[in-house]
Order: C-alpha cells, then sequence, then structure tokens
C-alpha cells in the first residue's frame, strides 16, 4: 500500500472537471484507491459524486491511499495529476 | 402590458411569441413490478441511449459554444457512470421491487439533495446536473424521448430553468429569447446563452410563468432584464428601434470577427490584446484578438502576501497559455517600482520613483524573484506559445544579464528532466529613450521589441505622467517620440527582429497608418479596441499618398 497527501492550491477546489479527470487517470489503474479529507471517513476515490460532495477546496489537505498490483505507477500518476492540474 | 423583472445574462433585444417549455416526460409514478431483472435492463438500455445523446449534444456544444463549456456534457456522461448512482438505482430496484423510473427518480432526489445542502454555491448548482442526467435516463426509458416544438416560428422560450443539455438542444434557429422563471447567472444554462448569443432573462419569478400562456406577445431585454407581456404600442415601437440599433453594432463587429488585419494594398499586421490577469482572458477571446501582447505579471505578486512561488506562478502562466491554445503570449516580467508599491517587497521611498529601483532593476539586483519568476514562465512554455518580454532596459548588459539567466534557467530545467519550449521568444520593452537610441545594438540580442509609448513619451518629454499639471505639455503625438519609434522599427527588421506598439497609442485609429508605414509588426491593445482597430487597418491602403 501506498501513501501520500497533498494540499490543494486551485482556487476553485476540486470542482466538477478535475474530479472527472481524476476518476478517468483511477480507473485506468487496477488498484483500488482511496481518498481522505481530514476529518471525515475515505472514500473510493473512482466514485465521481461523492469525490466531488467531498467539497475540497484551496488549502484542504486530502490523504490518498493506492493498493493492488500497480500501486507505484498510480501513486506516481495521481500525484503528478494532483500538482499539474490541483 | 405587465412588466416582470428577472437578471439579464446576454445584453440583446428580443420581440416575439412566448412558447412555454415543457419536458414532456410526465411525473414519476411508483409501480410494484415482478421481473427486477428487466427493470435493470431497462436502466442499461436507457443509459446507453443517454449516453448517445449526451455524446451528440457535446458534439453540437463544441462547435456552438466551444470547448470549456461543452465540457459539462462529458461530465454528465461520467455521471451517468457513477458508481454509487448505479448502485443505488439497482439497489432500489431490487429490493423494493418498483419500476426502473421511480428507482431513477429517488436516487436523483437523493444525489441532488446531498449537493443542494453543501455551502458551496459551485456544488450546489451541481445539483441541477443531477436532475438533468436523471430526467434524460427516464425520458430515455419511455418512447418519444425530449420532444420539440413544431411550429417554424420563433418563439421565446419560456421555462421554469433550463438544463444546460436542454439549453443547447433547443434548436438555435427557432429560438428568439429565453425567459426562466428559476436559475442563476452563475448556471451553466447563463454562461451557455451568453456564448450562444441568444437573449436571455434569468430569474424572472414563478409569478411570471403563471401569468403567461403559450402565444403571447413578449419583449425581452437582455440589458436590463426587463420583460414586457403583452407590450402597448409605444414600447413595441421603442424596443424596434433599440433592436435594430443592437443588430447594427454586432452585424458590425460580426463582420470583423474571424477576418484578418489586412490592409487595402494587402500588408497584414498583428493586432493582440493587453491584459493584466487571467480574468481578461475571455474578453481576448470575444474580441478575436490574434495572441496576447502584454501580459502584465504584476498581478501576481499585488494578489499575494508574499513572494508568489514558482508553483502558483506556473500554474497562472500556464492557464494563460492553454486558454490560448497555441495563439502568442508575450508575458512581461515583473514591473514594479516605488509608484506600485507592494509591502513585502519592502522598496524604499524614493523622491522619484519613474526614475527610480524599477522593473528590471529590481531584477537584476535580487536574482532569487527573478531566476523564480523565469523557471515559471520557461515550465509554462511547453504549453503554448510564449514569448518572455523585459521591461525598463536601457543598455545592453543589462539584455546580456538577462539573458545569461535565462540560459541558467533553462539549464537547470534540463537536468531537473522537465520540459520547457526551445521556441520561446524573448523581447523587451523599449520605453527608454537610450533603449530606442541603441536600438540597433539591442536587436540582435533579441526575437523582439515591444514599444511602452506611455513611459516613452513621459521620459523622452521630461513629462511625469502622474502630474496633472503637465497635460498641456504632454503631446502624444510629439515628433520626438514617433523619430524614436521608427528608428527602433528600422533597427529591429535589419537585425531580423519584429517591433510590436504595447502603450496606449497603438490603440490611437488616428496614427495607426503612420505605425503600419514604419512597418510595424505588431499592435497590442485592450480588447474591446482589437476590433475597431481591425476596421481601420482594413481601410489603409498603403499605396496611396
Amino acid at each position: 500500500m501506498k501513501e501520500f497527501t497533498y494540499t490543494i492550491k486551485d482556487e476553485i477546489g476540486i470542482h466538477a472537471r478535475p474530479a472527472g479527470n481524476l476518476v478517468k487517470l483511477i480507473k485506468g489503474f487496477s488498484s483500488a484507491v482511496t481518498i481522505e479529507k481530514e476529518g471525515k471517513a475515505p472514500i473510493n476515490a473512482t466514485a465521481l459524486m461523492k469525490l466531488m460532495s467531498l467539497g475540497v477546496k484551496c488549502g484542504d489537505t486530502v490523504k490518498f491511499s493506492i493498493d493492488g498490483e500497480d500501486e507505484e505507477a498510480a501513486a506516481k500518476a495521481i500525484e503528478e495529476f494532483m500538482t499539474a492540474n490541483l | 402590458m405587465t412588466v416582470f423583472q428577472g437578471k439579464g445574462v446576454y445584453g440583446a433585444v428580443a420581440i416575439g411569441k412566448a412558447s412555454i417549455f415543457s419536458r414532456g416526460g410526465a411525473d414519476v409514478r411508483r409501480e410494484s413490478i415482478d421481473d427486477p431483472a428487466k427493470e435493470l435492463e431497462r436502466v442499461e438500455a436507457a443509459k446507453a441511449l443517454a449516453v448517445e445523446q449526451l455524446e451528440a449534444i457535446h458534439d453540437k456544444a463544441l462547435k456552438e459554444v466551444g470547448e470549456a463549456n461543452a465540457e459539462i456534457f462529458e461530465i454528465h456522461i461520467m455521471m451517468l457512470d457513477d458508481e454509487d448512482y448505479n448502485d443505488s438505482i439497482r439497489n432500489i430496484i431490487e429490493t423494493q421491487k418498483v419500476n426502473a423510473e421511480y428507482a431513477v427518480a429517488v436516487t436523483s432526489d437523493n444525489f441532488a439533495e446531498m449537493f443542494a445542502s453543501m455551502d458551496d454555491a459551485y456544488m450546489q448548482a451541481r445539483s441541477a446536473d443531477v436532475k438533468d442526467i436523471s430526467n434524460r435516463l427516464i425520458a430515455c426509458m419511455s418512447e418519444g424521448g425530449s420532444g420539440s416544438s413544431e411550429s417554424g416560428e420563433k418563439m421565446i422560450v419560456c421555462a421554469d430553468d433550463l438544463a444546460p443539455s436542454e439549453t443547447v438542444s433547443l434548436d438555435k434557429d427557432k429560438v428568439l429569447a429565453f425567459v426562466t422563471a428559476f436559475g442563476s447567472s452563475n448556471s451553466h444554462t447563463a454562461i451557455l446563452a451568453r456564448n450562444m448569443n441568444i437573449p436571455a432573462v434569468i430569474g424572472a419569478g414563478e409569478e411570471f410563468l403563471k401569468s403567461i400562456s403559450d402565444g403571447d406577445m413578449l419583449i425581452v431585454d437582455g440589458h436590463t432584464g426587463e420583460i414586457y407581456v403583452d407590450p402597448d404600442e409605444d414600447t413595441v415601437k421603442r424596443y424596434t428601434e433599440k433592436q435594430e440599433a443592437d443588430a447594427k453594432k454586432k452585424q458590425l463587429l460580426q463582420e470583423l470577427k474571424g477576418k484578418e488585419n489586412i490592409t487595402l494594398d494587402g500588408t497584414k499586421i498583428n493586432v493582440y490584446a493587453n491584459i493584466g490577469g487571467v480574468a481578461s482572458i475571455g474578453s481576448v477571446l470575444a474580441n478575436d484578438a490574434g495572441g496576447i501582447g502584454l501580459f502584465r505579471s504584476e498581478f501576481l505578486y499585488l494578489e499575494s502576501e508574499d513572494y508568489p512561488t514558482e508553483e502558483q506562478q506556473f500554474t497562472a502562466y500556464r492557464k494563460v497559455l492553454e486558454s490560448m491554445a497555441g495563439k502568442k503570449v508575450i508575458i512581461r516580467t515583473l514591473d514594479i517600482g516605488a509608484d506600485k508599491q507592494i509591502d513585502y517587497f519592502k522598496l524604499d521611498k524614493e523622491d522619484n520613483p519613474a526614475l527610480g529601483f524599477r522593473a528590471i532593476r529590481i531584477c537584476l539586483t535580487r536574482p532569487e524573484i527573478f531566476r523564480t519568476q523565469l523557471r515559471a514562465l520557461y515550465r509554462a512554455s511547453a504549453f503554448g506559445n510564449l514569448g518572455i518580454m523585459f521591461p525598463m532596459i536601457t543598455s545592453v548588459s543589462e539584455v546580456k544579464k538577462c539573458l545569461a539567466m535565462c540560459e541558467e534557467v533553462k539549464k537547470e530545467l534540463q537536468s531537473d528532466g522537465i520540459k520547457y519550449s526551445e521556441d520561446t521568444e524573448i523581447g523587451i520593452m523599449i520605453e527608454t529613450p537610450a533603449a530606442a537610441v541603441i536600438s540597433d545594438k539591442l536587436a540582435p540580442l533579441v526575437d523582439f521589441f515591444s514599444v511602452g509609448t506611455n513611459d516613452l513619451t513621459q521620459y523622452t518629454l521630461a513629462c511625469d505622467r502622474q502630474n496633472a499639471k503637465l497635460e498641456s505639455f504632454v503631446d502624444t503625438h510629439h515628433e520626438a517620440v514617433l523619430r524614436l519609434i521608427e528608428m527602433s522599427a528600422k533597427n529591429a527588421h535589419v537585425n531580423g527582429a519584429w517591433i510590436g506598439i504595447c502603450g496606449e497609442l497603438g490603440a490611437d485609429l488616428t496614427l495607426t497608418e503612420t505605425f503600419l508605414r514604419m512597418g510595424i509588426d505588431e499592435l497590442s491593445v485592450s480588447p474591446p479596441y482589437v476590433l475597431p482597430l481591425r476596421e481601420k487597418i482594413r481601410s489603409i491602403d498603403l499605396k496611396q499618398g
């Protein structure tokens, strides 16, 4: 299992567009991925509407947990995506 | 005659008959079923059909309202595929043994409620998206699908609210305007209306819908948000005139959109826009500018409490470059001084800030600030067509120092394995008489010049821009200034560089011909001046006179 945290820098936070793209990215891997926002229960990162409804805003820190055969690659790809888009 | 007040979201006038929008899909009833598997199949079949429809709408939206606005429909497709949403529908069908329509409707309410209860206006607006996809799904389960108006006459569509997909699905040729009783100016629908150039008023209130019926005469004023039901003769006359005036203005601009900036004798020139923040990109595109000739990077520093990080700057620059999709974007490096104070820079007070410690002088004295900006710029260069421009240049050695810094930054990025574009153009502002006078020495070092006429005028005429008393001494068409520009243009061209003007004089239509005759290659002006300037350029014949 791999874990990392990321603090959102985008002004609007995880809104519809990046959420959709993130889900698309994660679905391309076989690993199970969860996202946890501080103070809330972790959710399955491929659940688009739940992800949007987390209401992750600029300055919030989220924790990703990635578990599965391709966790290395998945973690790297997710981290890159977050840095570039959020 | 009755008048209703809403919010105008697109400024134009429409006069015509009302057509009340109906969704065709009747209320969903709860029915008990025996065969859940069959209902699940119906859901799957409807989903496939809905996705097909959404893909078609997405294509239509791409053509009519552009990629950024079309994206919502891609998100709709993904929402339809959402695991929780689908699990919920399946669960309700299987455990309650009810029809598919009902299961979708209940799921829709639950998810919409989840978004509506969030304390964030953006997310609240997403509950409309959930309802939109659910209604589509339900409509796809019954025959017919979405019904459209049959008559050939153009109508004013009136609805309680319009979902984005409904707005785009409306046949543009049959819609004069639309009015909704509810809805926010933040909604996708409002944004889409603006992009489709359809007069629209939203939030006209429930009373409005109740008081009209199909075929009623309406006037919709998208400027003021007023709606007249059964208008009297005078009002109709007044609005007909207003409509004609609008149409004339719009036609003129529309005629110029997409046209080249070319003189009667065939000389082409680039017309770009000046902006001071990411928010203005919309108006750059709306006014059909060929690129951004001056992007003032100061806003990043002014809006920040501390030095903006490389990451913050990179994100902003990248956003601009991506939004401009391959069109030229010239970003000017930090241009502040004692007159444009930023607290955390801790600049000393100066008696004469215009001649003081400012712009490139700060950057060369405090290279750590400069390096951060250059790294962010070069990283962003991989995402579009970037030009980097240095302000307040007076000497060859300053330019050489800037270039050396650029080389260092590029080497760093290379060894860090970070991409950047080798095609990034480097230019300098010609805004001091010194730079203009030695432009023959400066031009071989750079790809382009951009003349900052405001400062060039103030330094050449020794007239402080801020001093109102000097106004009668400032001749903006002073021959000294024009000669310096001409000299710079000649020296640029001899050395294979191009030259633009990004100061206020660029928008002075009485000088356009003079600049064209000097061989100026680019004029960069505020977005609203782009089309008037284009009109002027297209009327000039350099072979005459």
